[in-house]
């Protein structure tokens, strides 16, 4: 709980409605989407406006007090778990979008509009904002900005960095910056709107985008690769980016993974392959039609089962949205899941295939993997029970691995999730002491007191993968 | 499991955008009540009390999160310990779970009651008296959309047993419900009609009780296993192939008795047994085909349809109703938009939470406005009175509110012993 005097000057700024800080309120803002983390926060507010956020943030600055940006927390990286305290700060209120500028393809939003909602409205107007993170239908475009979202089309489109044109921020003492705009061209000083995607809150609040809109394709295709043999699969996609061929889409889920999703979404897939290829094109007729017969005859020279082209658009479809809830899916099979973000050059997609599943055997845990491995992104998938404390150890050696392999074969410990809380242990493997004196001296620069997001992406270094509760 | 997907499923969370009203965040509220992090207190009750169980959130789940089960435990956990009720609300509890609803007959006698007031011209000597200004406005708008309540059930009116027309497919026992018996007898009625014209041979056993989705729903889950075991012994005594229903909410009651007695050894075959004949009248006249389809004279009409949640996300049935009534020639189906969202009616929840109910109610009626239907029509009686409520409140006075079972009963079983007669 904060001091009365604080709290009475956040009540001044918001009203009753909009801080709370009853049991109720700061238990529900105690975590995310990340398992096994919990912390309590003192309050929760909710700001309208970009003048609230500054207001609140000279209060808390003032005070000393964290400060938690949060969305819809749906991250997996327990980014936004308050564990120094604070107040959590839900961007819910702030969620209209501005403009959509038709002359200069550009969109202007609050970071509390929902992803999908943002979505659906562009491509009413015939545009497209290709940033598709699974959990879209609930998570925010602040929340996709602050984590560098990804998702299933990030190997040919890009994700949500290459789309943030311009920021508005509030910085820890309460200053109002923006950076970039409208413009495609901007070298005016260093980077700051690519410095703030991605910065998991811990540098401002963002409390304004402006967001980069694209033509829509005229065409897709999608299809389902089947295979018995894995490694065959996980082959199959570094092939097809070999032979210059960029899908929209290359997912890849293995068997257990179909299983769960299909348990889910009653597709009815078969359930004896060992991997399955979604792979979709879109563009062109002409190209389309030739990429897919490409993309055909490379999944059969690598020994594919079957190889089918959905239907209809909506089976299309379906096939997508199945795959966005593999995560969750997996959740049929034990008690806890833990999902990690393991990303290797495409080449290596097979290699860390391998890798993953030797070392789930070594450590004796059960490892399902899925991801975008069109862009090298993996979602190693443990499935396994927080109770108990034994396997969870192994659980924790493994992932250490998985990590290692990874940075090994030339990738990195997170794709698309960010470090968070969870990954904070291992950045230093990635960035080394240099490249981490570097980022905590830019954070220095934005927030000299260390109030935002507090206990994210830096570590001391000993930590481990922790369970926290109680507060 | 947090990943949030249940988030824009939920009405409540919807309707107010804070997580404590959400699937995910009232998880959260009971895990931490259980793990000690928070009291139970009244502001927790409260938050539960405060979903409509529509469980729009378990269809959502790709972890296959059993929230209503976890909502029924917290519930009853929550009932067990109370003292915070209003004076006036453990005694009508007592009144209602104890003493009218595990007993069909008194179930009967209020109906008798309420048609007495109807008839005998008490209604209109209230209306005028100003008596309902007494009650909050809510329950006398409520009491003014109440169809003519009857003393008699389905069985007292047309007796328990209906052999089919034609060549028999199977033979189904007829769920009658409290409501529907009461104040929609006409429909169970048909309901009967319907089948047997579809082939199917039709018994109401007498014996059968209360589904006792109401007493689980707010945690007298003691109350809500004796009600079942009745229900079970009543249709395997009668030797049936399905166990029908035509409202929602007890049917979705009925598939779960096989969780509602999972603990009890003597009767978890039984409970079994029951969950998996249970079927929707829809669901079975789809599976039967043996209804023709009407050519209605006049107009064409439009028509639009209010799922029932818990037909939906709990039986799983959307398609079937659909199905029907894309087939009635002559008829327009035109899907209302968020069709799938719960309506606000939810058992006794537009009683006990006007709000939201309102909130939630006039939302809808947008939606079912939009549509320009002129039939609009539900699977629920708790859902059709809401519906009827909001097309008075709400409506232009074109669009009627009617039970899938009488709209389908006038175009199919008319037309269909029409055709037979024209074939003789």
């Amino acid at each position: 709980m904060l001091q009365e005097t604080v709290r009475q000057q956040l009540l001044a700024i918001v009203g009753s409605d909009f801080y709370k800080d009853d049991p109720q309120s700061l238990v529900t803002h105690s975590y995310d989407g990340t398992p096994m983390l919990q912390a309590l926060p003192d309050g929760v507010i909710y700001p309208a406006s970009t003048e609230q956020v500054s207001a609140i943030m000279k209060v808390l600055n003032t005070h000393r007090i964290p400060v938690i940006g949060r969305g819809s927390g749906t991250n997996l990286c327990g980014g936004t778990v308050p564990v120094e305290g604070g107040v959590v700060m839900v961007m819910h209120r702030m969620n209209r979008i501005l403009e959509v500028d038709l002359e200069n393809l550009v969109a202007i939003v609050q970071p509390g509009l929902i992803t999908k909602s943002f979505i659906a409205h562009v491509e009413s107007l015939g545009l497209f904002y290709p940033p598709d993170p699974s959990s879209m239908a609930i998570s925010t475009i602040g929340g996709n900005i602050a984590e560098c979202s990804g998702g299933l089309r990030g190997l040919k489109y890009g994700t949500t960095k290459d789309y943030v044109l311009g920021l508005e921020a509030v910085l820890a003492s309460g200053e109002i910056i923006r950076t970039g705009g409208k413009l495609m061209k901007d070298v005016a000083g260093y980077d700051l709107t690519k410095l703030l995607v991605g910065s998991e809150g811990t540098l401002a609040i963002i409390t304004e985008a402006t967001l980069k809109l694209v033509p829509p394709p005229k065409y897709k295709k999608t299809m389902l690769a089947m295979y018995k043999d894995l490694y065959g699969a996980a082959r199959t996609v570094s092939k097809i980016i070999e032979s210059r061929i960029i899908p929209s889409t290359l997912e890849f889920l293995d068997n257990a993974t179909v299983r769960v999703v299909d348990d889910f979404a009653k597709l009815g897939l078969p359930l004896d392959m060992e991997a399955i290829l979604l792979i979709e094109q879109d563009g062109e007729t002409e190209m389309v039609e030739r990429d897919i017969a490409r993309i055909e005859e490379i999944c059969r020279s690598e020994q594919a089962h079957s190889v089918s082209i959905a239907e209809s658009p909506e089976e299309a479809l379906k096939l997508l949205t199945a795959r966005r809830s593999a995560f969750t899916a997996l959740a049929r099979l034990r008690p806890t899941t833990i999902l990690e973000d393991a990303t290797v050059p495409r080449s290596k997609i097979a290699e860390m295939v391998l890798e993953i599943n030797r070392i789930a055997r070594k450590h004796q845990v059960t490892i399902c993997t899925f991801g975008h491995a069109g862009d090298g992104n993996l979602h190693p998938t443990a499935t396994t029970d927080a109770r108990d404390k034994e396997e969870i150890h192994r659980v924790e050696a493994a992932f250490a691995e998985i990590f290692e392999a990874a940075i090994r074969l030339g990738g990195t410990i997170t794709g698309e999730h960010g470090v968070g809380l969870v990954k904070s242990p291992y950045l230093e493997w990635k960035v080394g002491s240099a490249g981490i004196e570097v980022m905590q001296a830019v954070k220095q620069a934005f927030d000299p007191h260390h109030l935002l997001n507090p206990g994210k992406i830096f570590a001391k270094q000993s930590r481990k993968r922790v369970v926290l509760q109680h507060g | 499991m947090r990943c949030g997907f249940c988030l824009p499923a939920c009405p409540t969370f919807r309707e107010t955008g804070i997580e404590a009203e959400s699937p995910r965040g009232r998880i959260a509220l009971m895990k931490a009540v259980t793990d000690g992090l928070m009291m139970p207190d009244q502001s927790f009750e409260e938050q539960m009390s405060h979903c409509l169980g529509c469980r729009a959130c378990e269809p959502a789940c790709p972890a296959d999160v059993k929230y209503g089960q976890l909502l029924e435990q917290t519930r009853e956990a929550i009932e067990a310990h109370t003292e915070s009720h209003r004076w006036w609300v453990k005694p009508l509890r007592h009144v209602v779970f104890k003493q009218l609803f595990p007993h069909q007959k008194r179930v009967r006698l209020l109906g008798g009651a309420i048609r007495l007031y109807q008839q005998a011209g008490l209604r209109k000597l209230a209306r005028s008296a100003g008596v309902m200004k007494l009650l909050p406005v809510h329950l006398s708008e409520m009491e003014q959309v109440l169809p003519d309540a009857s003393s008699k059930g389905i069985v007292q009116k047309i007796g328990s047993h209906h052999p089919a027309k034609g060549t028999k497919i199977a033979k189904v026992g007829m769920f009658r419900g409290c409501l529907m018996d009461m104040l929609f007898t006409e429909t169970n009625i048909k309901t009967v009609e319907l089948l047997t014209e579809a082939g199917f041979e039709v018994v109401i056993p007498d014996t059968q009780a209360c589904c006792g989705a109401l007493h689980a729903h707010s945690g007298e889950m003691k109350d809500a296993r004796s009600l079942a075991r009745k229900n079970i012994a009543a249709f395997q005594a009668a030797g049936v192939d399905y166990i029908v229903s035509n409202a929602g909410g007890c049917g979705a009651s009925l598939t779960e008795y096989d969780h509602l007695l999972h603990e009890d050894e003597q009767w978890r075959e039984g409970a079994l047994w029951l969950a998996k004949r249970v079927v929707d009248i829809s669901h079975l006249l789809i599976r039967s085909g043996k209804l023709a389809a009407a050519q209605p004279e006049g107009q064409p009409i439009r028509i639009t349809y209010q799922d029932s949640c818990h037909l939906r996300n709990v039986m799983r049935s959307a398609d079937a109703p659909r199905k029907l009534l894309r087939d009635v020639s002559g008829a327009e189906f035109v899907e209302m938009f968020e069709a799938d969202r719960c309506c606000g009616s939810a058992g006794t929840y537009n009683i006990v939470q006007p709000e939201m109910a309102g909130g939630l109610l006039a939302r809808k009626m947008e939606h079912a406005n939009a549509t320009k239907a002129h039939y609009l029509l539900t699977s629920n009686p708790g859902c059709l009175l809401q519906m009827k409520l909001g097309a008075a409140k709400h409506g232009d006075g074109q669009m009627q509110v009617q039970h899938i079972v009488d709209f389908l009963h006038e175009r199919l079983v008319h037309n269909s012993s029409d055709k037979v007669k024209e074939q003789a």
